[in-house]
């Protein structure tokens, strides 16, 4: 199990928390809420060690379109990029509606 | 372990005497503290009808029976001033294993024990339970779980747990050393006595007793125990509030209480 | 509406998450989660092992309505760890049960619903798993003199272990044909009593013996009904509108162990038990059977 820590700039606030998926094999949950700052903050408990470079462009790639000051915590029991990209998804558009 | 009797009919006998009925279920009346108590203990059946239940184990006659046993306590006490205590004797290997089991409701059977139980100490029998062998699983839940107080004797072969080793590391894909080694640090998981009383669950463990032949001494101890026990269990609420009191709870149950605190506070919030 | 247009506008509740679900069954708009995600209250034990927390540790306990009255839906989310039950989860719905019960003392009933998705204790914290389904147990005997505790098992992993022991002290067990209980898994059968007892891979044979088609046909469950959330959501409300049932089936010894005297252990199987242990219809009180439309 590995626990990584990543933090991207910010401005846009958060219109709400959400909360999306299940830590099941294959998946992960989002929990995303606002944060403080001008920083988002990403907190990821991963089952699968040694991804860490893998999360990391997952992430640059979410945060170049998202710029909401959130703290984003990522609960994964091995979801595939795919996937973990597609949560992350449910869990803005859940936070803006 | 003694070759011709069990644990529990060892038990048995020490407290209550001659049962008043035949396996699988021994119940019958001993003194504890000066007033008569009603003893049930699960033993093996050589003439049991149900071949997977013949051990000491819980399955579907058994089930019911203590159903029975119970509730029969419950009736007879129904007009009395005071409930007569109930001592569950506690050697239960499992539930039993097997399709007709499962066909036939096992787990009604055994809900229907949970059921008498819980209704007995509801309705003011303090319900001792004491653990002389294993206490596993279903198994406990249905003969010894829903007590007032549990005490256990702190001796070989005495153990609570949610399935054996060997079943378990099958289970959760490890070693049974590996098992081993994850019940020292995470306690919950441990196999030993010692530290399933470290969950505050147990209201007294008694030690230096020899459970597979007890003296008139140790027998004595025990009664004492369980006469204190009583006499603890009276005091207090029929439920089961008391598990989360000491300080062994407080530390290794502390996620139980904060559930139950912050619960209670967010139900009221409109 | 024609027929065609009702199968259409049918939802799948095996399909849906245990939110999900307790959304479904409850009035729409009524309902609160309390303990969610947000609150972090996770297992303490499965991070020693090198196992990812679910933030609500796969329970979810949400307040809401039914028909208007107060009700309380009690969650097991399959998906995580099997739904197994560990002190956190089993904690919730424990502390659910309690306080829906002080409620029920104090004159304001609470109709509780636990939707059971579950293969039982939590290895992972075995003693503490199996400890807090004792208090489960406890606090559903306390609760149904007052309300009646209504069980929903929809599937696919359906009701197993210590907690098939509490959905057998329910006042009410409402099933789907997907959904299976029983107390020992039948992997496990197969383990401790050889394949030649049970065959944990024939599907047919474990349904015929453990779904819910046959758990109803036997009186072991009380309705059958379609995989369809509105369907679900309706038998809820008929169950708990019934009102307490006395006695419980799990009282019923003297029934059962007649039944069980007559039974032949040699010979006794699914089809056989169904024509000795198939409940009176219509008139026994309590007894709720819809088919989905």
């Amino acid at each position: 199990m590995e626990h990584l820590n990543f933090e991207y700039p910010a401005h846009e606030p958060v219109k709400q928390r959400a909360h999306v998926g299940v830590v099941g094999s294959g998946d992960l949950e989002v929990l995303l809420s606002p944060h403080d700052g001008a920083r988002a903050q990403v907190v990821v408990n991963t089952s699968v060690d040694g991804y860490g470079q893998i999360w990391k462009s997952v992430l640059d790639r979410f945060f170049s379109r998202y710029a909401g000051v959130a703290r984003i915590e990522i609960n994964d029991f091995g979801a595939t990029p795919g996937v973990v990209a597609l949560r992350l998804a449910e869990a803005v558009e859940a936070s803006e509606s | 372990m003694s070759a011709n009797r069990s644990r529990g009919e060892i038990w048995f006998e020490a407290l209550a005497g001659k049962s008043l009925e035949p396996a699988p279920i021994l119940s019958g009346s001993g003194m504890l503290g000066g007033e008569s108590a009603q003893f049930i203990a699960v033993v093996p059946d050589a003439h049991q009808r149900f071949p997977r239940a013949a051990s000491n184990v819980v399955g579907l006659e058994q089930g019911w029976l203590l159903a029975k046993t119970v509730r029969a306590t419950m009736i007879a006490d129904s007009h009395a001033a005071e409930r007569r205590p109930i001592v569950a004797v506690v050697d239960v290997a499992s539930q039993a294993y097997g399709r007709r089991e499962e066909t036939l409701g096992l787990h009604l059977a055994c809900a229907a024990a949970v059921d008498a139980y819980a209704s007995a100490r509801l309705v003011g029998h303090p319900v001792i339970a004491l653990i002389v062998g294993p206490a596993m699983s279903g198994a406990f839940l249905a003969h010894g779980y829903q007590a007032n107080r549990i005490v256990a004797l702190d001796a070989p072969g005495t153990l609570v747990h949610a399935m054996g080793r060997e079943a378990a590391a099958r289970v959760t894909r490890r070693s049974v050393e590996a098992l081993d080694a994850l019940g020292e640090t995470i306690i919950p998981m441990s196999y030993s006595m010692k530290a399933f009383d470290q969950l505050g669950l147990l209201h007294r463990l008694i030690r230096d007793i020899d459970a597979d032949a007890p003296t008139a001494g140790h027998i004595e101890t025990v009664r004492e125990v369980l006469a204190a026990a009583v006499a603890d269990a009276r005091q207090g609420p029929p439920d089961l509030s008391n598990r989360l009191s000491s300080p062994q709870a407080q530390k290794n149950r502390a996620a139980s209480i904060e559930v139950r605190r912050r619960l209670a506070l967010q139900w009221q919030d409109n | 509406m024609s027929a065609y247009d009702v199968f259409l506008a049918r939802r799948s509740f095996i399909e849906l998450g245990a939110r999900e679900r307790a959304g479904a069954i409850l009035d729409e708009g009524s309902m609160r989660e309390l303990l969610g995600p947000f609150d972090h209250l996770e297992s303490p034990w499965l991070p020693l092992q090198d196992i990812v927390c679910q933030a609500d540790d796969g329970v979810i306990i949400a307040k809401g309505t039914l028909d208007g009255r107060p009700a309380v839906v009690l969650a097991i989310e399959s998906a995580f760890q099997g739904g197994s039950i560990g002190e956190v989860s089993g904690t919730k719905i424990a502390a659910t049960l309690e306080l829906a019960l002080r409620e029920c003392e104090a004159g304001r009933p609470v109709w509780p619903v636990i939707l059971f998705e579950t293969g039982g204790v939590r290895l992972q914290e075995a003693n503490l798993g199996l400890a807090v389904i004792a208090e489960i147990q406890s606090a559903i005997v306390a609760l149904r003199r007052h309300v009646p505790v209504v069980g929903v098992i929809a599937g696919m992993v359906g009701c197993f272990g210590g907690m098939s022991l509490a959905a057998a002290l329910c006042s009410y067990l409402i099933m789907t044909r997907q959904g299976r209980l029983g107390m020992n898994g039948p992997e496990v059968i197969e383990q401790e009593a050889g394949i030649q007892e049970l065959d944990s891979g024939d599907r047919r044979l474990i349904w015929s013996l453990i779904g819910g088609e046959q758990r109803t046909a036997t009186g072991l469950a009380d309705a059958l009904i379609e995989d369809d959330a509105q369907g679900i959501a309706q038998a809820v409300r008929a169950a708990c509108a019934h009102g307490p049932v006395a006695p419980a089936r799990s009282e019923q010894v003297e029934k059962y162990l007649k039944l069980l005297d007559a039974v032949d252990p040699a010979t006794i199987d699914s089809a056989s038990m169904r024509l000795s242990w198939q409940p009176a219809h219509a008139t026994a009180p309590g007894h709720v059977t819809e088919e989905g439309v």
